[in-house]
């Protein structure tokens, strides 16, 4: 079987620099696959290149059989790859209903009030503040909406950029048992790009460790958990 | 004397010096011209009752916000009476005689007038503090600013429609009256660019200028009635605002601000330098009248046709024209508030609000901003077009002179002003920016004056619009099961 997503030699360019050296990534549908990388190692640039900004110079990207090296990030998107963008982005002034519309423009065939229903089992808090706007959600609650909003178009892969990031540990152990569930009960698949690489490494089925925008490693979850060079970069040396 | 007190004098005292300076120069001297030579005069009562009021004034308002209710209760009182009284006494003992002696008395009628408003001001704030400082804040509940808003513009629309009708109404009031809506539907339509995609357009009176040579042009060479060109025109307008649109979509903020501000300048110079198309700075004239359904608005019709005044049955009144006139603009201005308050809750309309949210974040949710964008250009620049139509009928006379920059950067005030995206904000804003200034036209170069000094007050006391309310487009759900 062929993967969902399939990253092939690609590299990627902020002007002469060099962000991303040639990565391989493969991504299987239905599976959890995370990255992790210390900062400035090419990880949100990869899942930026994935949606086509920046492009990717050379290599292929393929979704579903397809190449979308060069198509544009909404076609992209349109395709059924949603993406949590660094920074959460949510639209600060206008309601959580109206931020979860926003997410139902890359299919227009959804049933939105199914999907509304749905994101608010997942998430009860925005149920509760569904008229209220944006930015006065906490920054665990944006992250909430975020992922929410991406989950609305029903999409066949979930990009998540560092969902945790800026969230006390028991928040980000619930987006991350959240991330668990829409895995297991929707079958949606999804990429992850963690610096909290413990909790991603206990979530994914499978994870790539980059550097230097290279990959370095590759592994299932426990695998790179146990790997002491991991443990040693990543987890403080301290994984027993 | 220490505390609060002594920090009030003081302050008092600064304010009412950095006025003096600032006030000496303004007010206390004066420029006239006796026969040829120039002569310096100096005004030192003026120049003393505008530092008093001043410290007085700002005394007041340091007493008003430590929530003393009774002091700034009083001194407001007598700054708002005492104004008033002085107004009085301009008004009738110096006599009121023709425009030239308003010059020679506004710097009194001016402070006068400020010193009454301000004095309304500083009272109704610590009225206010007065009334409430019994009460505990939770008492307080928020107003339901949606309803507010709808009642408000419920009320203003009403007012509108029977504006013509009402006593003591004349010529003038229903001439400023269209001036304004003119303005009104102008900033709806730029309410689209600017306040819902948040693009910020310097140059949309091209496109209101597009419109009304449009119509000017259509009307003059093919002889076509106002009916069939309003579409056309709308249309040429939005064509031009694709075409502007598209080199521009790349750009942000500043750079799009000085783009479409070019787009302007160049549009009202083609007109001036194409003189064998648009006849330069000599304008177009005889520009066609609106009919009334097919029923001209002339005193003798041709022979054989009928005229409004004599298939009805009234004596012929050139008011008729001006109250048609008033109506359809109001008309007009209603279809673009109907339209953008539908559009909001349609996709697109969305779209442009997330556009002006988090360009970004759009993109990652499959809107295509490059159509999105020049959608929201194409409809603001038709509803200009409309508006120039609108206006070329109305004076009967175009010429670039009406499309300069000044005309973008009061719109571009209104909407601002008004606060972005709110439609009551818009049309209130244009009514202090627009009618005002319009109503009090004797006063000169002081309506400038309080023109600037409306907009630093808005901009000290609703930094982000007169009204910052945003009617969420969707309400109610079902509840989670």
């Amino acid at each position: 079987m062929t993967p969902l997503l399939k990253v092939t030699g690609v590299r990627t360019f902020y002007g002469a620099i060099e962000a991303l050296r040639g990565v391989d990534v493969e991504v299987a549908e239905g599976e959890i696959v995370t990255l992790i990388g210390s900062n400035g190692a090419g990880k949100s640039t990869l899942l930026m290149t994935i949606c086509g900004n920046p492009r990717a110079r050379t290599g292929e990207i393929q979704f579903a059989d397809q190449d979308i090296t060069r198509l544009r990030t909404w076609d992209i998107v349109r395709l059924g790859i949603a993406q949590t963008p660094e920074g959460r982005r949510i639209f600060p002034r206008m309601t959580v209903l109206e931020n979860l519309q926003m997410g139902a423009v890359a299919n227009p065939a959804v049933d939105f009030d199914d999907g509304v229903r749905h994101a608010f089992e997942l998430f009860p808090v925005l149920g509760r503040r569904r008229n209220q706007s944006g930015g006065t959600l906490s920054g665990g609650e944006q992250q909430m909406l975020a992922i929410a909003r991406a989950l609305i178009s029903q999409p066949r892969l979930l990009l998540l950029d560092e969902p945790s990031l800026g969230l006390a540990p028991r928040l980000a152990r619930q987006i991350f048992a959240v991330l668990r569930e829409i895995n297991r009960t929707s079958g949606t698949t999804i990429f992850l790009v963690e610096q909290n690489a413990y909790h991603a490494l206990r979530l994914c089925h499978r994870g790539y460790v980059l550097a230097n925008g290279l990959v370095t490693l590759e592994g299932t979850g426990s695998e790179l958990l146990a790997n002491p060079a991991v443990q040693a970069a990543y987890l403080g040396g301290t994984g027993q | 004397m220490n505390s609060p007190h002594a920090a009030s004098l003081r302050d008092a005292a600064l304010v009412a010096g950095i006025a003096g300076i600032l006030a000496f120069p303004f007010v206390g001297l004066l420029l006239t011209t006796e026969g040829t030579a120039p002569t310096l005069s100096t005004r030192f009562p003026e120049f003393a009752g505008a530092v008093v009021v001043i410290f007085f004034g700002r005394l007041g308002v340091s007493a008003a916000r430590r929530g003393q209710g009774l002091l700034p209760l009083v001194l407001g009182l007598a700054m708002a009476v005492g104004g008033a009284l002085s107004l009085v006494v301009e008004a009738t003992g110096l006599g009121a005689s023709g425009a030239a002696a308003w010059h020679a008395f506004v710097p009194g009628t001016f402070l006068s007038t400020v010193a009454c408003a301000g004095g309304i001001a500083i009272a109704g704030l610590a009225g206010r503090n007065y009334l409430m400082q019994d009460r505990k804040p939770a008492e307080r509940t928020p107003l339901p600013m949606g309803q507010l808003l709808l009642w408000l513009g419920i009320a203003l629309a009403g007012f509108a429609i029977l504006l013509p009708l009402l006593p003591g109404v004349d010529r003038r009031l229903i001439d400023v009256a269209t001036l304004v809506l003119t303005y009104v539907m102008l900033g709806w339509g730029l309410n689209i660019v600017v306040g819902l995609a948040g693009l910020l357009d310097l140059g949309y009176v091209a496109f209101y200028a597009v419109g009304a040579y449009s119509y000017a042009l259509l009307s003059v060479t093919f002889g076509w009635s106002f009916w069939v060109c309003l579409p056309v025109a709308g249309t040429l307008a939005a064509l031009f605002g694709i075409l502007l649109g598209f080199p521009v979509l790349r750009l942000r903020g500043d750079y799009l601000a000085i783009v479409t501000l070019g787009f302007g300048e160049m549009i009202r110079i083609i007109l001036l330098n194409w003189y064998d198309f648009t006849n330069g700075p000599d304008g177009i004239t005889n520009i066609g009248r609106p009919s009334f359904f097919g029923l001209p608005f002339k005193s003798e019709p041709e022979q054989g046709t009928e005229s409004f005044h004599t298939f009805f049955g009234v004596t012929y009144d050139p008011v008729h024209r001006l109250i048609f006139m008033y109506y359809l603009i109001l008309a007009l201005a209603f279809v673009t508030n109907a339209f953008t308050l539908r559009i909001r809750r349609l996709p697109i309309g969305r779209a442009w609000e997330a556009l002006r949210e988090d360009e970004i974040a759009c993109r990652s949710l499959g809107v295509n901003p490059r159509n999105t964008k020049l959608s929201a250009f194409a409809i603001g620049a038709m509803f200009a077009g409309f508006a120039g139509s609108f206006f070329a009928t109305r004076q009967g006379f175009v010429s670039p002179e009406s499309f300069t920059f000044i005309e973008s950067a009061i719109l571009v005030a209104i909407v601002v002003l008004g606060g972005m995206g709110s439609q009551i904000g818009v049309a209130v804003a244009a009514i202090i920016l627009v009618g005002l200034p319009e109503y009090f036209r004797e006063l000169q170069e002081y309506r400038m004056l309080a023109f600037g000094m409306g907009m630093v007050l808005i901009m000290l006391w609703r930094p982000g619009g007169l009204l910052t309310h945003r009617e969420p487009t969707i309400r109610t759900r079902p509840a989670p099961a």
